[in-house]
């Protein structure tokens, strides 16, 4: 088969609400949901096919920001692409640029200095409590609880976003990592802020679970919808916190230990049920382990460099040859795959978006439920659209 | 967990007749991966997943990699003796040769149970026009199932064995695979000026009178100046 | 008791609602028009071109045009070129300066990376955030002369890392100097030597041309 012989399937061309007939069904209703709609997180679009109000096919469509990220990676130097990593999970440019300056490390035998494996150690931490807090506030919104615990959430992100910028002159753009270390080193006043704000993070995290956790409505939307199952999500490559809350151990950091994690006493909160409560449980109980990680973090601080001396910033070739490097993102498994030939841009890039593969399942998730109750789904698996449709 | 040589022993064993190659990488990282003939490359998946002690559950990354045709000069040293008797000379022969390119689909794969990882596998076309057939993997592990789609759309290998293999990125009725290495960008898709007045040029081509924002009224604008004009 | 986590919810609410009347860690928002942002000294957005004279800023440009930064701008937003003519830089060595240097600040995406890549100084990052132009295409499209900002400037927004360019720089043109004079002065010697030998050699050098008068720093702020 060639490829020209392929039909093209376009889902719900035309019309954006139509009727179809269905021999077992009988009639349904397609409903194009997106990419304007505002509660896919972005312009995502998912074609439901509607048996009254019950979900019977779910047909994700992405794209809609797509911009080639690969390929404007391959024709820019190594260190160019470093502000678009920013712009792939753009919640979490903290991490994401790890990821990269971690792959990039591997592919090059670059060594990172003690003070800044801590810093990035801290830097991702501080990140993770920015996605998972927003998730929560925007899990909510999705329930109809408008905006008053998304606010909450924003206002703590805020507090965060303020440490970002003074560090990194960027509040959401960090471009902060390099390759063998990070740009800046922060000075004692900005650490004593940091180490307040995460000091005084756990209580906003009491306030946060009294106003939510127990509440019956959340309860009611929540419990018992969007059963995940682990085996069939390890199949389908699902990864962090949503993997977890069906009850499967694995975490990148603790798997791989990359950086300097293996120094972190930490745990790894595991789900029971799958459903969309343990997920918003898992971000809740993870947002606890990173305040802990980080207080660690803030003491055991080494002082020295963050950057290693032998680090190139013009003119850096790494040698031919491939790496894949991963992290634990908020939001799973963030892989950079490169391919050097040698030359200053790198001949393959290649990033492993945890947004889009954790969507494999959406449908397995979503059939069954209400369509009211899918939004709540596509919330809780916590998706980015930058790092979907890069 | 086994080296890549062991496993590749071992599948060999395993699976008489099949071709698994050692690909190493020369980089720091030294993660080596196994080049698996089409033929068997279903049979081999499966078994890599579900063998006890490798147990490869989960597929973490796949891609595709393009790798056009390379025209290569191959420099053979000759001795030709000297008819005169005197010390024999050295011709260099060049012969040139094409070395044929293909499309590889690479696969990262990583054991969820025994926490190991990666193996990493990759699969070849015949070449990069009419033979991009390769078995799909997405009946092995659920996760490939964007990912090969993913590569279909920009790279354009045809997965035999996806259930379900669209674009994914670009719209359907696009027509070319974008993340090849001789892919051209069509003429119109960005005419506003920058500084770089190639954008521009290409543009000019393409829509024949520019759009009035394209040359301010005043002053000359930089575009202008790159092509050498007042 | 059901019902019970709504009303706790609404606690939380209650107190959120008190408390952004009296407790700063709960109000943290700005009126901004009327209440500025106060910025940190690692704030970045769009570079700027330093200057060492603000009187004369075309002529005091530290850009030497080497077109680094041009080429590795990750969106290609720096447009340059270079003189035809050479004139003395902050070392007082002869270099060629920008003949033209535009920024299309509509694609310039704040990333620092032309910062790091100077090997010069010669672009910095500015603090500016309130820019709007009428026209989309030649308003956020700045030359040379909108681009260029003095040294003092500089060290109003980033003092610390200016301090430490100008000490650099300092120490680079003192070494540059002494070069200049020990190569002078060996000139000198050799020139005398080969003189007759009752001739005295000059007690003093004559200083190499270009480090004659270095530029004065713009003190700091
Ligand atoms: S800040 Fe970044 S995008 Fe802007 S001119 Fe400099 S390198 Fe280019
Ligand atoms: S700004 Fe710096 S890098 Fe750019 S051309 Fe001038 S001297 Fe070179």
């Amino acid at each position: 088969m060639s490829v020209s012989d392929l039909s093209s399937f376009t889902p719900a061309s035309g019309p954006t609400v139509r009727a179809v007939k269905d021999p077992f069904h009988g009639d349904l209703l397609e409903v194009s949901m997106g990419p304007q709609h505002p509660s896919t997180h972005g312009v995502f679009r998912m074609v439901v096919t509607l048996d009254g109000e019950i979900v019977v096919k779910l047909k994700p469509v992405f794209g809609y920001l797509h911009r080639n990220h690969e390929k404007i990676a391959e024709n820019t130097s190594y260190l160019g692409s470093m502000p678009y990593t920013d712009r792939l999970d753009y919640l979490c440019s903290m991490s994401t640029n790890w990821a990269y300056a971690l792959a990039v490390e591997k592919l090059s035998g670059q060594a990172v200095p003690d003070r800044a494996q801590y810093l990035r150690v801290i830097l991702a931490e501080l990140t993770r409590l920015v996605n998972h807090s927003c998730l929560v506030g925007f899990l909510f919104n999705d329930l109809g609880t408008s905006f008053t615990p998304l606010l909450y959430a924003f206002r703590e992100r805020e507090k965060i976003l303020d440490l970002f910028e003074s560090l990194s002159g960027s509040r959401m753009m960090c471009n902060f990592q390099r390759f063998g270390g990070c740009r800046v080193d922060p000075s004692p006043e900005w650490l004593a802020a940091a180490s307040q704000l995460v000091n005084n993070f756990p209580r906003f995290l009491d306030e946060y679970e009294m106003m939510l956790t127990g509440n019956e409505i959340m309860l009611a939307r929540t419990q018992g919808i969007g059963v995940l199952d682990a085996k069939k999500a390890v199949n389908a490559g699902l990864t962090g916190p949503v993997l977890r809350a069906s009850g499967y151990n694995y975490d990148i950091r603790k798997v791989d230990g990359y950086g300097f994690y293996p120094r972190f006493d930490f745990r790894v909160p595991l789900g029971a049920h799958g459903d969309t409560y343990d997920r918003y449980m898992m971000r809740v109980l993870e947002m606890r382990e990173s305040v802990k990680i980080l207080q660690q973090a803030f003491r055991d601080l080494p002082a020295g460099p963050v950057m290693d001396p032998k680090a190139k910033i013009r003119g850096f070739r790494p040698k031919p040859g491939e790496a894949y490097g991963r992290i634990e993102s908020p939001k799973g498994e963030l892989g950079f795959y490169l391919i050097s030939d040698g030359s200053p841009n790198p001949y393959r890039y290649r990033v492993r978006p945890p947004s889009l593969i954790n969507l494999t399942l959406l449908e397995e998730m979503c059939l069954g439920h209400t369509i009211a109750d899918s939004v709540v789904i596509l919330g809780s698996i916590d998706i980015v659209l930058g790092e979907v449709d890069r | 967990m086994e080296t890549t040589e062991q496993i590749r022993d071992r599948l060999l064993a395993r699976f008489p007749g099949a071709t698994v190659t050692l690909v190493t990488n020369p980089g720091p990282a030294a993660e080596h991966s196994l080049l698996l003939g089409a033929a068997h490359a279903h049979a081999i998946a499966l078994f890599l997943r579900d063998d006890p002690a490798l147990q490869l559950d989960y597929c973490s990354n796949a891609t595709g990699v393009d790798w056009p045709d390379k025209e290569i000069i191959d420099v053979k040293k000759l001795t030709v003796p000297d008819p005169a008797g005197g010390a024999p000379k050295i011709v260099e022969e060049k012969t040139k040769r094409m070395d044929p390119g293909y499309l590889e689909a690479v696969y990262h794969l990583y054991s969820m149970a025994l926490r190991h990882g990666p193996v990493i596998i990759r699969l070849r076309t015949t070449n990069r026009s009419d033979q991009v057939t390769l078995p799909s993997l997405t009946p092995v592990w659920r996760s490939c199932d964007f990912q090969e789609r993913e590569i279909f759309d920009l790279y354009g290998i045809v997965f035999e064995g996806h259930r379900d293999l669209r674009r994914i990125l670009m719209w359907d009725e696009f027509k070319d695979y974008p993340m090849r290495k001789d892919y051209v960008d069509p003429d119109d898709y960005e005419w506003e000026p920058t500084p770089h007045a190639e954008v521009l040029d290409r543009a000019k081509q393409h829509y024949p009178t520019p759009p009035p924002a394209a040359q301010p009224p005043d002053g000359p604008s930089v575009a202008s100046a790159k092509e050498g004009k007042p | 008791m059901l019902g019970s986590g709504i009303v706790k919810g609404l606690l939380v609410t209650a107190k959120n609602f008190a408390g952004s009347y009296h407790d700063p860690a709960r109000m943290v928002t700005q009126q901004y028009p009327e209440e500025r942002p106060k910025l940190p000294e690692n704030y970045r957005n769009f570079p700027f071109l330093v200057t060492e004279n603000a009187t004369d800023p075309m002529g005091t440009l530290r850009c030497v045009a080497c077109q680094i930064c041009e080429k590795e701008c990750p969106p290609q937003c720096i447009y340059i070129e270079k003189s035809k003519d050479k004139k003395p830089d902050a070392t007082g060595k002869a270099q060629l300066y920008p003949a033209v240097f535009a920024i299309d600040t509509s694609v310039c995406m704040s990333c620092q990376i032309c910062v790091e890549v100077c090997p010069f100084d010669a672009i910095k990052m500015d603090q500016v955030f309130e820019v709007a132009a009428t026209n989309r295409f030649t308003g956020l499209l700045l030359n040379r002369e909108q681009l260029a900002k003095p040294n003092s400037y500089f060290h109003e927004i980033h003092p610390t890392d200016a301090n430490e360019v100008d000490t650099r720089l300092a120490a680079e043109r003192k070494a540059a100097e002494e070069k200049a004079a020990a190569a002078a002065a060996a000139k000198a010697a050799a020139a005398a030597a080969k003189a007759a030998a009752p001739a005295t050699p000059p007690a003093n050098p004559a200083p190499a041309p270009g480090a004659a008068a270095p530029k004065p720093t713009t003190p700091a702020a």
